[in-house]
């Protein structure tokens, strides 16, 4: 791409850290300064039609939205560069570790506090499991600060629907992979988040993810009322 | 150790003998497996009233079968274990009077198994996968399970309506009678192959097709090749949402191997796109082989051996129990 050929790139290669489901993450060097790329590559086993118009979609979406985060007061990367053609983001490298490794149930209340706030600018992230966030390290306050990476699938929505939706898609990663945690984790999730959110919304979030556990299936029915 | 199993949990009434040395990773070997399907009316779906009057003709006579194919001797079952849920209540009581029926009769411990517990260890025995992803997509369940601290948790699964409900609504509405899958796949194989968007929803790890078969019902039917290319798009979409699905819990977990077990784990195109996912990030793919994919009572009979060998757990005839809504993830697991 011709925009691309006139930018100055760094002759050092670019490393792949991460082969995610639906893009590769590669750390490059821009401008001097360490970014990640973001490249959504041609799944061969989809149907082409299908395959560009999803990855085409969720690249705009994310470029979009992981600026839009940052309104909500959530810590998300700067956004570099948009190429549209290769359906690639270049964004800023936000060092730390990832939160799937380090979870605790006080990180869970920050967690819950993140949701809420997305939440409140009726932004539904889509994509909440552990592995999407980043305690990145503040040098100077020797303190951490939970960022939002990928904003691949979310979406502006003020239905409570969508907000259940995130909230109860975290519910299941901790349920699961982090399954030593949950009691724990979920509730203090549950707090940070019903403290963040205006009036009694928590409380109806959480109703309505119950209803949706409720349409899952062989769910008991008499148990979750 | 001689188990027999009886599985009814939808359409398929089935029995089988097995048998299996020692514990767990002892030989395992089939010495009978028979099964009798309800074939509901064209177009219509599986009743449960006439697929359980279909279940209580057939069983005395599947069970006969069974033992007559094994050259066995009833007396000689050490013991019966049946597929208490998650099914269709009417039929899962046939198979349960069935069970609690011999387990009196013959003094057998009776043990009750987990229907989809069942398909994930007759997966990984017939396959050999020792801690495996399990995608588990039949017309009951579409899952995605991992093994974790005694008991097979769920990463990912349907929001409404399973993969098979997609295939054989859609299947119905054309008028073919359940289960519809088989000639889905056919009729996409041999249409133009002409793509058509239909709606592409994942959320977050979960899959919802619902969306998909109200669209997929909206298009024209007049032409074959209509129905053909409709088909088509059907199953590339639904099968690119599970391959995304997958890959997704491929890439959080790490698995190195991957199984497929269930109905469709039948499907050609599901396997082929599910290989390029394991390709990609160096896990093994393993599909169940066809005849064990779908219910059968070997899978009963398998699960109820390992659980009973590991537990000793059985239970009397008369808490012979039946739970139309047992679900997997809270099934303590002792011998993984």
């Amino acid at each position: 791409m011709l925009l691309r050929s006139i930018l100055p790139l760094s002759n050092r290669l670019p490393v792949l850290i991460k082969k995610g489901s639906e893009a590769d993450l590669f750390l490059i060097d821009w401008y001097d300064k360490q970014a990640i790329s973001k490249l959504r590559t041609k799944r061969t086993y989809r149907h082409p039609v299908l395959d560009r118009e999803l990855r085409y979609r969720r690249t705009i979406h994310e470029a979009e939205m992981v600026s839009k985060a940052k309104e909500a007061g959530i810590r998300s990367p700067y956004l570099y560069f948009l190429d549209t053609e290769r359906n690639e983001i270049i964004m800023e490298y936000i060092e730390g570790v990832n939160l799937k490794t380090v979870l605790s149930a006080d990180l869970a209340l920050e967690l819950g506090e993140c949701i809420a706030k997305l939440h409140f600018k009726n932004i539904i992230h889509g994509d909440v499991t552990t592995s999407n966030f980043i305690l990145e390290r503040l040098s100077r306050q020797n303190n951490t600060r939970l960022a939002i990476i990928d904003f691949g699938l979310s979406f502006y929505s003020q239905r409570l629907e969508d907000m259940a939706s995130d909230v109860r898609m975290l519910k299941e990663v901790l349920n699961s992979v982090h399954h030593e945690l949950f009691d724990q984790a979920f509730s203090n999730f549950v707090k940070a988040y019903s403290s963040f959110s205006p009036y009694e919304r928590g409380k109806k979030v959480l109703r309505k993810v119950n209803e949706i556990e409720r349409r899952g299936r062989y769910s008991r029915i008499a148990d979750s009322y | 150790m001689l188990a027999l199993g009886i599985e009814s949990t939808a359409h398929t009434f089935g029995c089988a003998v097995a048998e299996m040395k020692e514990k767990r990773n002892g030989t395992f070997t089939i010495l009978s497996d028979v099964r009798s399907s309800y074939k509901p009316p064209e177009g219509s779906g599986i009743h449960p009233r006439d697929a359980s009057r279909h279940h209580a003709s057939v069983c005395h006579r599947m069970l006969k079968q069974a033992i007559t194919l094994s050259s066995l001797k009833m007396e000689s079952i050490d013991i019966i274990g049946y597929s208490a849920g998650p099914g269709l209540g009417p039929c899962l009581r046939i198979g349960a009077v069935l069970a609690r029926l011999l387990s009196t009769y013959y003094r057998k411990p009776l043990v009750p198994v987990n229907h989809a517990l069942a398909h994930i260890e007759l997966g990984a025995q017939l396959t050999g996968a020792r801690n495996p992803l399990v995608i588990l997509v039949s017309g009951g369940h579409t899952m995605i399970l991992l093994y974790l601290n005694k008991r097979w948790r769920i990463f990912g699964e349907t929001l409404d309506i399973t993969i098979g409900q997609l295939f054989d609504q859609f299947g119905r509405s054309l008028g073919f009678s359940s289960p519809c899958g088989s000639t889905i796949e056919k009729l996409a194989n041999e249409s133009k192959r002409e793509y058509s968007w239909i709606p592409y929803t994942i959320k977050g790890n979960d899959v919802s097709f619902s969306g998909l078969l109200t669209s997929a019902l909206k298009r024209p039917k007049g032409e074959k090749s209509d129905i053909g290319n409709t088909c088509y798009s059907l199953q590339e979409t639904a099968f690119a949402i599970l391959a995304e699905a997958t890959e997704r819990a491929i890439a959080f977990t790490n698995k190195e191997e991957v199984v497929v077990v269930g109905g469709v784990a039948a499907n050609r195109r599901l396997a082929d796109m599910l290989s390029h996912v394991c390709s990609r990030h160096g896990s093994k793919l393993h599909i169940c082989p066809t005849r064990y994919a779908g219910d059968n009572g070997v899978q009963i009979a398998l699960t109820s051996l390992i659980d009973h060998s590991h537990s000793k757990v059985s239970i009397a005839p008369e808490n012979g129990f039946i739970d139309q809504s047992w679900r997997l993830d809270s099934v303590n697991v002792s011998w993984r």
